[in-house]
């Protein structure tokens, strides 16, 4: 099978691949993005931008994705299921697909009681694993979910997300095999801080043999001080991080340089777990220190 | 069972406004069991009503009255000589009583006492929780007994998301995750294996998403004649 | 000239009224008692009821908790003073007009000591507004 990007290219070429993420901006302007593609082009092998996240309405994800695709970059279109219907849906998937992008990125998407427009109706007419199986059988069948042909098909790279810390714990390994069975080709996972327990469910979905069937992809994000250590903690859903790792910030003369140098440590700890084959650097609103984690981490780019 | 709770005083004082002859008008069913609008909550707020007429000269003649169900006509007819002379009924019915009185009494203003929530049920004394979507689709043999579409924040068929968390929705703390209690409800029925297959994309035309729902059981439908010979009740 | 009303369980209350009677206490003439069978018998109604009559101030006295004769009449008093408490702010009366005061039968000086009590808290709130225009 021809890859249907560079992401999957990497991927199939069993190299080690590397995803970073880009936040849109709140603004009717793209140049922060393009600022962002300067800064970051050659660290990694493609692009999240995220959609409205924390349900605050920002640049949509399809729009910055053309913006990178303009500055030469390989985007990861991130769709939740917050915001838009089966219908838009398809339509988005359409239209971004003309403008040039290969990867989507299924979710669920935060509630909107986390933004602040927490009065706003939400949508979820489909779920992340329902949107999997509306974007496969455009991709695969040619058709739009009502049975309709498409004139053309979209060439689509479909990723979900896989959060190991999310309860229930014995659980996830079937929602994760539920995915691939609707169409997932990549997972990106939520970012890692405890290891021990990434490393319980990577037992567990090699025990099920699914690191063979979706490519596995681990998210890390570097945190830049104890403070923003103990919001992921306390604040984000499904997120745990460790003592230990704030008591690290706590201590250190250079909480900055310590949050990188532990990102970088991760990095390379990740790439030696088998069925681990890649990995997602989340660095919102530090943008600018991904390609340094990339490098000291010996990622080839 | 419907789940209503009663409007602030101050809100239901603001639509009293200019009135004067009230009925305050509650039912024995739902709204009485979630403690919002049966009789004795039409009496203490009658009695409410009353005590700020006379605190800040509203003028306010208040009545009270009580019928088994506000949402069936038959029930809603025995009011009519407490309605006549009113001004206004105060229903603490449901918004399908209250839209039933005025219905049978277009001259008189029918106002809503209550603001009407879910269809739930009674979890301990004095707490109410949603229960059920409405989705006109039940999938319950499929999810251990628990409705995800009332339960589940996102409505999600193949949950749990990314932010359930120690059992909680990542919405609040005091939301459990319909989810999380779908897996254990399937592990204790032996039936784990209903969270292997994906669900495809829900069907929502039967639920409120397909327009309002009138549903017709035609075996129960009277025909002309049988009206007629009932004398023109239905 | 006050008019306070108290609605007293005509059990522990009742048998400390009665032995503030024998000892000779008394309590201000502008209290007027009425004896129920238990305070769990007082509704939010007779409450609020009171103070549109004009009562300047409402108590509403049961027994010890864990003492009441019917279990737990005292407790559901108790919920109904505090919900009529919460239409009286809503009203712009005042909760404080309202109290409810557990009194065992061995405790006669309490009754002497609720009806000073509630007397000082009219006079920093004042009367009743409406008993003020009759």
């Amino acid at each position: 099978m021809s890859a249907r990007s560079n992401l999957e290219r990497v991927l199939l070429e069993g190299r080690f691949a590397v995803t970073a993420e880009i936040g849109p901006p709140k603004s009717a302007s793209a140049e922060s993005v393009r600022k962002h593609a300067r800064e970051m082009r050659g660290s990694a092998d493609a692009f999240n931008l995220t959609d409205n996240q924390t349900a605050m309405s920002r640049m949509s994800s399809i729009a910055c994705a053309a913006v990178l695709i303009q500055e030469g970059l390989e985007p990861v279109v991130q769709m939740t299921c917050r915001d838009r219907n089966r219908i838009a849906m398809q339509s988005d998937i359409l239209g971004a697909s003309a403008l040039g992008v290969r990867n989507v990125l299924c979710i669920s998407g935060d509630h909107q009681t986390f933004g602040n427009m927490k009065e706003a109706k939400n949508v979820y007419d489909v779920d992340s694993v329902q949107e999997l199986m509306i974007l496969r059988k455009m991709r695969d069948e040619g058709k739009l979910w009502s049975g309709d042909g498409l004139e053309v098909a979209p060439e689509l790279f479909l990723g979900a997300a896989a959060n190991p810390f999310a309860d229930p714990f014995e659980y996830r390994v079937t929602r994760l095999a539920k995915k691939v069975r609707a169409g997932a080709d990549f997972v990106q996972t939520q970012s890692i801080y405890d290891m021990d327990r990434f490393e319980r469910w990577m037992a567990l979905v090699r025990a099920k043999g699914l690191h063979e069937r979706v490519h596995i992809i681990a998210g890390v994000m570097p945190l830049r001080s104890p403070k923003v250590a103990l919001y992921m903690k306390n604040k984000v859903a499904g997120m745990i991080v460790p003592d230990a790792i704030i008591e690290r910030l706590r201590s250190a003369k250079d909480p900055k340089e310590e949050g990188i140098q532990l990102c970088v440590e991760q990095i390379q700890h990740l790439r030696g777990i088998e069925g681990v084959r890649g990995v997602h650097i989340m660095a919102m609103a530090w943008e600018e220190k991904v390609p340094e984690i990339v490098r000291r981490a010996g990622l080839r780019r | 069972m419907i789940i209503g709770e009663q409007k602030r005083l101050d809100e239901i004082a603001g639509m009293l406004e200019g009135q004067r002859r009230i009925l305050v008008a509650g039912c024995r069913s739902c709204v009485a069991i979630c403690l919002a609008g049966g009789e004795k909550e039409v009496a203490v707020l009658a009695e409410s009503l009353r005590l700020l007429s006379s605190l800040r000269g509203k003028g306010w003649e208040v009545e009270e009255a009580t019928v088994e169900r506000q949402c069936e006509k038959e029930w809603v007819a025995e009011l009519r000589p407490r309605i006549e002379g009113k001004d206004c009924v105060l229903s603490l019915a449901c918004g399908v009583g209250a839209q039933t009185v005025q219905a049978m009494y277009p001259k008189v203003r029918a106002l809503p006492g209550l603001n009407t929530s879910n269809m739930g049920a009674p979890e301990e004394a004095g707490i109410f929780v949603e229960k059920c979507g409405g989705c006109g689709d039940c999938v319950l043999h499929l999810t251990g007994g628990i409705c995800p579409i009332a339960r589940c924040a996102k409505s999600l068929l193949n949950g749990p998301c990314g932010g359930s968390q120690g059992g909680k929705c990542e919405v609040s703390p005091d939301t459990p995750c319909a989810w999380e209690e779908i897996c254990r409800s399937l592990e204790s029925l032996g039936r784990l294996d209903l969270l292997e297959e994906p669900i495809p994309p829900k069907n929502w035309l039967s639920a409120r998403d397909g327009g309002p729902r009138r549903i017709v059981n035609k075996e129960a439908v009277l025909s002309e004649e049988q009206k007629r010979l009932k004398g023109g009740k239905a | 000239m006050m008019r306070i009303i108290g609605y007293c369980c005509e059990r522990g209350p009742g048998e400390a009224l009665d032995l503030a009677g024998e000892k000779g206490m008394r309590y201000s003439s502008d209290l007027t008692l009425i004896q129920v069978p238990c305070a769990g018998r007082v509704d939010e109604v007779h409450l609020l009821r009171a103070f549109r009559d004009g009562a300047d101030a409402v108590l509403v006295i049961g027994c010890l908790e864990g003492n009441c004769h019917h279990v737990y009449g005292n407790l559901e008093a108790r919920k109904r003073v505090d919900r009529a408490k919460r239409i009286l702010d809503e009203v712009g009366l005042g909760s404080s007009r309202l109290e409810m005061f557990h009194v065992a039968s061995n405790q006669p000086f309490r009754i002497v000591e609720m009806a000073k009590e509630m007397a000082s808290r009219v006079e920093s709130l004042g009367p009743n507004p409406m008993a003020v225009k009759e």
